[in-house]
């Protein structure tokens, strides 16, 4: 048996489609959709704001408080409890990772920047869709940034490298690895880095490389839903 | 300050003008859009003016209740998830979120408009579990009505999932067959604003409100809940006035599902 044909016709190097627009919520600071195949993350941002309670204030920078959340809907299978578990603080958590390089904390003493992302609808990505999500927030939110981020999860199933797998992909019975990565789009650095399977050096190395073109594909994408603001406006 | 604002906006209401420019009984433009988020069973996004909610539903089999063993059940949950709005925070639901999600509740349990007892697949064993989710995806005002009005589109647009073995298969595709609705009611927030009613008010009619009442109105005009709120008390007259309007209001709302 080897993987030779995606599972939904794409090629190996194919994302899923994508859509994105940046002010979609019109009480955030900044806020924008990302959708990437069935997967849809909402990012909304609030701040530089006021942060309580006070002993949780830095002087010397402001804090980026990211909170992951997939409503109860949006999951495969049964409903998923409102409230969070352990996984979603974990994804919290990288999301921040993945998206402090880019951020001038340091010119926002005592404050915090709120970055929430709810998913509606998820089929696989979303930590990755949802960080796509939060860098067009954060720019439409007019927060200094030195880059913009984009992530994709590129991965091994069976014998093949593949970008942006899918939920059907994911829980394909073979071997299956998930690689979630993030990159800054100027330095090509990478700001998240995750991996559940097994694969071999050379098939992430593979992988990477596939991540970086994949990632100017989505740039394109979130530069696109941000002009595309203002020529509406 | 907010007095100030106060007695600006009630001399404003005398003359039936609003800071939006509407009339004091004209809703915001209502729009809904079914079936956007394909792993729930049903769901619908709907916007009045900038406020924007949506509400998708999940199915699940389980045993029922001992005491009504051949019923189905109903379950309502609001999430005022921090995306929609500044002053929303993380964490389990205050008690705003439970009142909108209590009166949504009332108004679709006690109309009877979904028929319980074709919920049950096999009395005493399995019935059906309709649970009703509500997110607010931007707040600017009135998210009772909202609220009330995603939860009725998203069951319309409900479909069984396929059961295998007694379980349900989510990943195999829906069903065709829908929830068996019957009479859907519609819920209409009236405030009242010194002497002034006030329908589908935003955010800053709603902070300057004396009191309200939400309205849940029937088919056939028959008031399925009721739910008076904020401090001040209200007189019968002026609770005949606000079912007066929210009748009137019902049937205009119930046209755009």
């Amino acid at each position: 048996m080897s993987y030779n044909k995606r599972l939904d016709g794409r090629k190996m190097d194919e994302l899923r489609p994508m859509e994105a627009k940046a002010g979609v919520i019109k009480r955030a600071d900044g806020s924008a959709y990302f959708k990437i195949g069935n997967t849809w993350a909402y990012a909304a941002v609030y701040g530089p704001r006021n942060l309580y309670p006070k002993f949780k204030q830095d002087p010397s920078r402001a804090i980026l408080r990211v909170n992951y959340n997939m409503l109860p809907f949006s999951g495969h299978g049964n409903r998923v409890r409102p409230g969070g578990n352990r996984r979603s603080k974990e994804l919290s958590l990288v999301i921040e990772k993945a998206l402090l390089p880019v951020l001038n904390l340091s010119d926002f003493p005592n404050s915090v920047i709120d970055l929430f992302i709810e998913f509606p609808q998820t089929d696989a990505g979303t930590r990755c869709a949802g960080i796509c999500a939060a860098s067009i927030a954060l720019a439409d939110a007019g927060i200094a940034m030195k880059d913009m981020v984009a992530s994709v999860s590129v991965g091994r199933v069976d014998n093949a490298v593949v970008v942006d797998l899918n939920y059907d992909e994911e829980a394909y019975d073979a071997p299956v690895a998930d690689v979630p990565v993030a990159i800054l789009h100027r330095s090509k650095e990478i700001s998240l880095l995750q991996m559940d399977g097994d694969i071999t050096e050379e098939q992430l190395l593979k992988g990477l490389e596939m991540a970086e073109k994949a990632c100017d594909k989505i740039h394109e994408v979130q530069v696109k839903a941000l002009k595309a603001k203002y020529v509406e406006e | 300050m907010e007095r100030d604002y106060k007695s600006h906006l009630i001399k404003a209401l005398k003359k039936n003008v609003r800071y939006d420019g509407r009339k004091t009984d004209e809703y915001r433009d209502i729009s809904i859009e079914y079936g956007l988020f394909h792993n729930a069973e049903g769901s619908a996004r709907v916007k009045i003016g900038d406020t924007e909610v949506i509400a998708g539903t999940k199915l699940e089999l389980n045993t029922p209740y001992s005491d009504r063993p051949d019923e189905g059940t109903i379950m309502v949950g609001v999430e005022l998830t921090p995306i929609a709005n500044p002053n929303f925070e993380l964490g389990p639901p205050r008690i705003e979120a439970i009142e909108i999600a209590r009166v949504v509740d009332r108004g679709i349990r006690e109309s009877h408009m979904i028929n319980m007892k074709k919920l049950c697949v096999k009395a005493g064993e399995a019935v059906w579990t309709v649970i009703i989710d509500i997110i607010p995806i931007n707040d600017e005002g009135n998210l009772f009505d909202a609220a009330s009005l995603a939860a009725m589109a998203a069951l319309r647009d409900t479909k069984f999932p396929q059961v295998k073995d007694g379980k349900v298969d989510y990943e195999a595709e829906k069903t065709k067959e829908t929830l068996p609705l019957e009479k859907e009611p519609i819920s209409i927030t009236v405030i009242k604003v010194g002497d002034d009613f006030v329908v589908d008010p935003t955010i800053k009619e709603w902070a300057l409100m004396d009191s309200r009442l939400s309205v849940a109105v029937g088919k056939d005009e028959v008031i399925h809940a009721l739910q008076k709120g904020e401090e001040k008390p209200m007189s019968l007259e002026d609770i005949k006035t606000i079912i007066k309007i929210a009748k009137v209001k019902a049937k205009e709302l119930r046209k755009k599902l």
